[in-house]
């Protein structure tokens, strides 16, 4: 009709300029870097190499190379394996029981839990002083000292796997909870009237179409798996580590030409995860042609009563961890003298608090500024996308999904790092607006994918009913749909504002060190090893984001009190 | 049924040759005109089209679909108008109140700009009370029971004083009962306030109780 010439036209270029252009800048840098090409932004600095072939080699030929990139790869397909299997089970388990709703709104909050904190969290558990280890000492296990054990930063990469299974874990819970709506799970009765068990009913009439939704998360969990920085320096292998964090330490080398092997490793740190989502891609061919053979031979399964307690046991686990990891840092923030076999504090203190007071301070407001700004900014074009959309008439297509989860299916040391070039090259490094639009290229596909969904299945007839009373299409997106969708358009903000509080890399890269946040801070902190401190940052860390997700829940409930249109209905 | 092969009238709506098409589909034609206080039934089974005449006059029709010919309302074109600028009311199958409003506020949206707040306030109240709903203006529209929130939606329309209104089923889902007096309402209103009236639906008995010309698909 007349829309053609809204100024919304120009949005999905936006968008693509805001989630492409990064990623053709960052490939051009580490190519031109490792490469040594002349001429280009990235040849600025450098120390002409000796050959051109010379960074790749200088990558593989550093001791430990295939131990570090062997761990990358493992642990993307452990934790990806580990977390989907445990949330598919107990789905699969839970979810024609009352029990679902309830436990999901449990699950929720852990969601703003920032990586670096669950990780910290698990850290003060289970290490050989940690919690648990103190719990059982002296009397049970004799131990007067802590024990020599490996069991964080392990050479194997377990306690890295499952400090990143905690926080994938919801990630999955949440994406799946997105596309189940669009399955109808009355099919699981029809297979378990023909004694099916419960849980193969579901794998069999439910689970192919979900996994289908969900496949584009489960590789990016794997890509961040594989590539983590923050989670790898806390719980990761030390000697050596994983490829990830070598190529952070190459890049942070005072000595300049260990850039173009930065470059070289930050390339191959993408051959390794693209090595890992090809393993995946074949794994499910193997799984689909498995369960195909087992369902025309019509196998039942119907003993699946422990597989049923094991998959409550571990999801319960998975939270009771992550909060009590928590806990556990709250309590060293305030904790004077806690000595080793003590499984509480002798004295409490504010002395942390007071120490890093203004520090806490300092760094609190700018990781707040910077996620609201990210936050709003991200929303409103978020917003712009899915109005456009409506108006134009158009659903995203298959290939604008893929753009969508662009950002979030590449390894950020290789993003960020590429796009560091640039910046660096221009100083415009280590400003707060250029961490904000970095920032950007994260939250605004978390804020999509959490909105598009809402957004979508809208009764867009109300937007008729307004028109034809005589509003325009603003008034009506203004008046009627914006207001009515406030509960999921506030979700989506406090989501965005929780990603960007999380993220590590970007803030260090882009802030060029000069835009501390509290989530830089606190993994500055963890080689020191000063529990009390680490206490301190990450509390308020995790603070921030569950103040944002809590006002994101009131202000519609105290909006809308006597509205009950807008109250959530349970899912049943 | 006013004969379409008469000299145009300038008052109520006018579907001058309108036919609708899904790419190279035709859907539907239609060649009709609609007076002051008439209310043309449109009858058809579903998939026929119906609901997307609807679409095309209010000017909402789905980018899919496309409209030729020429719709007139009181002589004047309205095919290239905007929805908004139209001034063509639509009754769905559900009431559509708004949720975040209260019953009051729904009617105050649809009420023409202008005038003092009391003024505006006065009207949409004395909308309600005609339709017998004044004590119900600061209730939630979620606890208002189905009559009740079909009432409203009608007054609403009402109150955005359209020059014609279209009806897309709109007793369908409601109990058989409250089906008859909201017809009749229905009846009462459009001809009292002269809206030249086009009510789609597939139930036979809504022809019967509206009594006015008939035009099957």
């Amino acid at each position: 009709m007349n829309a053609k010439s809204s100024p919304l036209a120009i949005v999905p270029a936006l968008v693509l300029a805001l989630l492409l252009i990064p990623i053709g800048v960052a490939t051009l840098s580490l190519l031109g870097t490792a490469l040594d090409w002349k001429g280009g932004w990235w040849s600025h600095s450098l120390e002409p190499l000796q050959s051109a072939s010379g960074s790749f080699e200088a990558v593989l030929n550093t001791p430990g190379f295939w131990t570090s990139a062997g761990l990358s790869y493992w642990i993307g397909i452990l934790t990806a394996l580990i977390s989907l299997t445990i949330v598919m089970l107990f789905i699969a388990t839970f979810l024609s029981s009352g029990w679902f709703v309830w436990i999901w709104g449990i699950m929720k909050p852990v969601l703003a839990v920032p990586h670096a904190v669950a990780a910290f969290g698990l850290l003060f558990l289970i290490a050989p002083s940690g919690f648990l280890i103190r719990l059982v000492s002296p009397e049970l296990s004799g131990f007067e000292r802590p024990p020599d054990w490996l069991v964080v930063n392990d050479p194997a990469g377990l306690s890295l796997a499952l400090g990143l299974i905690l926080k994938e874990i919801p990630f999955l819970f949440f994406v799946t909870m997105a596309a189940l709506p669009q399955t109808d799970f009355r099919r699981t009765r029809i297979a378990a009237s023909m004694g099916y068990g419960r849980i193969w009913s579901w794998f069999l009439s439910v689970f192919p179409g979900v996994y289908l939704q969900i496949r584009l998360p489960v590789f990016a969990v794997i890509a961040f798996a594989s590539s983590t920085i923050d989670v790898a320096l806390i719980l990761g292998p030390v000697a050596p580590p994983t490829l990830s964090v070598r190529i952070l330490h190459w890049m942070n080398d005072p000595d300049l030409s260990m850039r173009t092997t930065a470059a070289a490793g930050a390339i191959i740190q993408v051959a390794i995860t693209l090595l890992a989502v090809l393993t995946w891609w074949a794994g499910e061919y193997l799984v689909l042609n498995l369960g195909r053979m087992a369902a025309l031979r019509g196998w039942r399964f119907k003993r699946d009563k422990f597989l049923r307690f094991l998959s409550s046991l571990l999801m319960a686990t998975s939270v009771l961890v992550v909060s009590v990891g928590l806990v556990l840092l709250a309590l060293w923030s305030f904790a004077g003298v806690w000595r080793f076999p003590d499984a509480l504090p002798r004295v409490w203190t504010l002395r942390s608090w007071s120490a890093e007071a203004s520090n806490l301070w300092a760094t609190g407001v700018r990781a707040t500024i910077i996620a609201l700004g990210a936050a709003t900014l991200s929303l409103a074009l978020v917003l712009a996308s899915l109005e456009n959309e409506y108006r134009s008439n158009r659903r995203a297509t298959r290939l604008a999904w893929w753009t969508i989860y662009v950002p979030l299916l590449v390894p950020q040391i290789a993003f960020v790092g590429g796009l560091s070039v640039l910046f660096i090259r221009f100083s415009i490094d280590g400003t707060l607006w250029a961490v904000i639009l970095v920032h950007m290229i994260f939250t605004y596909p978390y804020i999509y994918l959490t909105l598009s969904d809402p957004w979508n299945t809208f009764d867009t007839r109300y937007l008729s009913v307004a028109r034809s009373l005589g509003k325009s299409m603003n008034r009506a997106f203004w008046t009627i749909r914006l207001p009515i969708l406030l509960r999921p358009v506030l979700a989506a903000f406090a989501l965005g504002f929780a990603v960007s509080i999380a993220q590590y890399l970007p803030t260090l890269l882009i802030g060029a060190g000069r835009q501390p946040t509290l989530t830089t801070e606190a993994i500055a902190l963890a080689s020191g090893g000063n529990r009390r401190v680490i206490g301190t940052y990450a509390l308020v860390q995790t603070l921030l984001p569950l103040i944002v997700f809590a006002l994101a829940n009131l202000v519609p409930k105290l909006l809308w009190a006597n509205r009950a249109g807008l109250q959530v209905r349970s899912v049943e | 049924m006013t004969d379409p092969t008469k000299k145009p009238t300038p008052a109520g709506l006018q579907l001058d040759n309108v036919e609708i098409f899904q790419g190279p589909r035709k859907l539907l034609g239609m060649h009709a005109i609609i007076g002051p206080g008439e209310i043309l039934t449109l009858m058809g089974a579903s998939g026929s089209g119906k609901s997307t005449l609807i679409s095309a006059i209010a000017g909402f029709l789905p980018r899919s679909f496309s409209c030729t010919g020429n719709i007139l309302l009181n002589g004047q074109s309205i095919t290239s108008l905007p929805a908004e600028k139209r001034r063509v009311g639509v009754l769905f199958q559900d009431p559509l109140l708004f949720p975040h409003f209260s019953v009051l506020q729904n009617i105050l949206f649809a009420l023409p700009p202008g005038g003092k707040m009391a003024e505006r306030c006065d009207k949409a109240r004395s909308l309600l009370h005609d339709i017998s709903m004044g004590e119900f203006a600061d209730r939630d529209p979620d606890t208002l029971s189905g009559g009740q929130k079909a009432r409203v939606a009608l007054a609403r329309v009402i109150a955005s004083r359209p020059n014609a209104l279209l009806l897309d089923e709109p007793f369908s889902k409601l109990d058989a009962d409250l089906r008859d007096s909201m017809r009749q309402l229905v009846s009462a209103e459009v001809t009292r306030r002269k809206i030249p009236t086009l009510l789609v639906t597939h139930d036979k008995a809504d022809a019967i109780a509206i009594d006015g010309p008939v035009l099957t698909l």
